[in-house]
Order: structure tokens, then sequence, then C-alpha cells
């Protein structure tokens, strides 16, 4: 790994806006995917409305991909785009081990678990104050950061693993993990959106921090 | 406007732009050759990596009676509008003929008892459609190896092709698999759903299961099996209605 004082790594960046491609590409075919039968269960099985825990609203055309209700083509973006978006995590995760950015940068250590360091966190970032000095992320961030890497990505691709038929009898455990098929279908709509979460608060917070620096850094890879 | 509220509403366009630019540039993307070939190959590439990690002869998983659904949903077809399938359903399809035919060396035409008399196999699966949601039923039927060890393939036969008595929008259902899933331990010719014979909406009297694919590949209504070199004849030449109507993926393990 380059030992240049980048902010980003360059295989940060090269992750960061593969990634971005593919997650729009995938959250806006899933939600198409998920008109194709709006409703949720726990458990292997589950199709009737009496089984439900979660009646989906339908999405309009503008949020999905294609623009009109397709399952035929939805699908084929959605099983195309989740190639990229597995191997680019683990390139990222392998990356990260390998240039310690992770050791480094996003591993929290205990003092920042106290309650009143954890306090004073969100005191800063809700006085829109983000310097830091010393370490690269503060506690917010790391957990952010982590979460999403440790959690919502490689939630995202073993849930969707684990509702294919052929994947299941594959490697059966990523199914009985869950509970279940339409278990691991609920968590792959539920990470879905816990990404989308993340994605909303980390565009807020990159405009309201000195956007377009931000934009050029994770592009460039800025100075450290 | 100070700079910076000047320089947010543009960042604001460019993100709301970027939503728009997904979706044309989706489509334009879909409408190349390279485009339409990734998208067209992309069920191959999972297809051998399902393979890879489970072996071609992975089982799907069987459940006990306990796990079963309390009813077993019927979607697609969930009945034959014709006056033949009528009268055959009124005798109980007593004189239903399945055709087994094609790159053959022994064509065949077994009855429904035939077919009770061959080995039997019953598993208890998990029903996965296209849609999203999931049934539990146990199936009973002989294994469809064992009726095609009987009429001996010819080298040459590649794909297994269903052909059915129902039709949709106008179009004859059929489906096909290749020569792993068709060997497939648990690929049989169904005719009991949980232990009684096959309801009209789940395909009586006969349908395939394929266990470890999508619902749209389990063909209802059997009326024939036919062996061939070739998917390009047959139908649109993508491989079954759904394929050929909507661009449903072939391999449907995903």
């Amino acid at each position: 790994m380059s030992k240049t004082n980048k902010k980003h790594a360059l295989t940060t960046r090269l992750w960061h806006w593969l990634n971005v491609i593919c997650v729009i590409i995938l959250f806006m075919s899933g939600l198409n995917i998920s008109n194709a039968h709006p409703r949720l269960y726990w458990g292997e099985w589950g199709f009737a409305p009496e089984h439900a825990w979660l009646f989906v609203p339908r999405f309009p055309g503008w949020m999905t991909i294609p623009d009109y209700y397709s399952l035929a083509v939805a699908r084929d973006w959605h099983v195309l785009m989740a190639w990229p978006f597995a191997l680019g995590l683990l390139f990222m995760w392998v990356s990260m081990i390998i240039n310690g950015h992770f050791w480094r940068d996003l591993r929290t250590t205990r003092s920042e678990w106290r309650p009143a360091a954890i306090w004073k966190d969100i005191v800063d970032h809700l006085r829109l104050k983000f310097e830091h000095e010393g370490v690269k992320f503060n506690f917010l961030q790391k957990l952010a950061y982590g979460s999403v890497l440790g959690i919502l990505l490689p939630g995202m691709v073993i849930t969707g693993m684990a509702i294919s038929p052929g994947m299941d009898a594959a490697w059966p455990i990523l199914t009985e993990m869950f509970g279940g098929r339409q278990s691991a279908r609920s968590i792959h709509f539920l990470f879905a959106w816990g990404l989308f979460g993340f994605f909303v608060i980390h565009i807020v917070l990159v405009l309201l921090s000195n956007p377009l620096r931000q934009l050029r850094d994770m592009i460039t890879g800025g100075k450290a | 406007m100070n700079r910076s509220i000047k320089r947010r509403s543009f960042l604001g366009g460019i993100m709301a732009g970027a939503g728009a630019l997904v979706l044309s540039g989706c489509a334009k993307v879909a409408e190349t050759r390279i485009g339409a070939s990734l998208i067209g190959s992309a069920d191959d590439w999972h297809k051998r990596a399902h393979r890879l990690a489970g072996g071609r002869a992975a089982l799907a998983r069987e459940f006990d009676k306990s796990d079963l659904s309390p009813f077993f949903r019927g979607n697609g077809s969930t009945d034959v509008d014709t006056d033949a399938y009528r009268a055959a359903a009124e005798e109980g399809f007593a004189n239903w003929k399945l055709r087994v035919s094609g790159l053959v060396e022994q064509e065949l035409s077994l009855s429904l008892d035939d077919l009770r008399a061959l080995p039997q196999r019953t598993q208890i699966t998990r029903h996965d459609c296209v849609e999203g949601w999931s049934a539990i039923g146990e199936w009973t039927g002989p294994q469809l190896s064992r009726i095609l060890e009987m009429a001996r393939l010819k080298p040459e036969a590649n794909y297994i092709v269903f052909r059915c008595a129902d039709t949709l929008s106008g179009s004859r259902y059929y489906e096909s698999v290749d020569m792993v899933d068709a060997f497939h331990p648990q690929t049989v010719i169904a005719h009991s759903l949980n232990g009684e014979p096959l309801p009209v909406q789940n395909g009586a009297p006969l349908r395939v299961r394929i266990e470890r694919q999508l619902g749209y590949k389990h063909a209802k209504y059997l009326t024939g099996i036919e062996a061939v070199a070739s998917l390009d004849d047959i139908g649109d030449g993508k491989g079954g209605y759904w394929e050929d109507r909507s661009g449903y993926q072939w391999y449907a393990g995903i």
C-alpha cells in the first residue's frame, strides 16, 4: 500500500465510488422487486396477508429501476450489480486490513464507549463542530462507518445469498442462521433502509462540512 | 444568496440530477450490446457460482411435516380453460398421458398408474416464487432421472423441455432445464401434494419439481417431456414461457 500522506487511500476511493453506483442501482431495482410482493414475513414461509408482519407501500416509478413495474428487468439489474457490490466489498475489506485503515481509524477504543465521551461527541455534532484532533474519525463516525462496513453492507450480501434457492441448497447455513428464507428477506429489506438512512445522514454531514473539499478529497485523495 | 448556500443548492441539484441520471443511464446501458450481454449472462455466473459452492448434486433443504405451510398457494395458471382438460379432470385424469419424446431411443407414453408404479420419492421442500413469497409442501412422484433412463437419451440431448396443457395470455406454458437439474435426485414428476392427488390450482395431474430454482421453473399440467439439443427453436428461444414473455432469467436459482 502507498505510504503517501493522502487523506483517503486509492483503494478506498475506488471502492467508494464503485460502491455508490452499485448501492444506488441495487436499492432502486430492489424497490421495484419489492413491488412484486409488498409483504414481509418471518420464518421459512409466508404468502398470505395474515402471515405478514409488514405491509410495504408501493414505491412509485421515480424511485425504481426501471421506472415502470418490471420484475424481470429489475431482477436483471439486481443480480448483475450484486457481483461488483459483493466483490468490491471483499476488496475493500482486504485493503482495509492490509493498509491498516481498519485497525488505525475505524476500531473504537474502550474510552470512547464511556457515556460521557459519547454524549460530548453527540453535542459536538449537533453544534456542527466537526474538527477533531489526533484521530481521523470521532466515535460516531467510527460507529457509523464501522456498522455500515461491518454489518449493513455484508448483511445485504449474506441475506441476498440466503434468499436465493440455489445458494440455500449449496450453503443452507446461510438461510438457517436468519431463521428461514422469509426472515432473511425481511432483514434484507430492513438493512436496505438502514443503508438508506446512513446515505442521507452521510450526505447531509458532507454538505455541512465543506462539501466541495470533501468531494474533491474522495476523488484525488486529499491531504492527510 | 451567500456563497455557501449557493454551493449547497448546487450540490443538491447534482444529487437530484444523479438519481435521474442513474435511471436514464441504466436504460441506455441496457440498450447497448455490451450492457445487454452483461445483463444476459449474469444469471449464468450465478449458476456457476452456485454449482461451484455446493456441487452439482447439492440437495435443496428438506423439512418436517411440522414445517408445512397451512395451505399451498396457487399462482400463475390456476386452471386450464379447455373442454378436454375439464373432461380429463372429471374422470380423475384416468386417461392422462405423459409423452416422452425428442432425442430419445425409446419414446414413452406414461399414464398416472405407470408413474405411480415407478419407485417414488417424497420430499418436503420450500417453494420460492420469483415474486418473493414461499410455501412449504410435501411432493410425491417418480424421479425424472428414472423416466429419462427408461427412454434412453441420445448423446446430443442437452436440455429437457416440459410441455404443459395450460395457456397464459394466449401462449402455451413450457419450461426447460439442463441435464444437471434434469438428473438431480430431487427433480420429480409430482402427482401428489401433501399426500393427496395434486389440486387443480397446483397443476393437476402432474407437475415437475426443480427444487433449487424459483417457482416458474416448476411447470404444471404436464403433458410431455422432450429431450432437445438446443432451446433456440422452442417457443421464442429463451427456454420458457416467462423467459420468452417477460425476459425472466433462464437460470432461476437466484
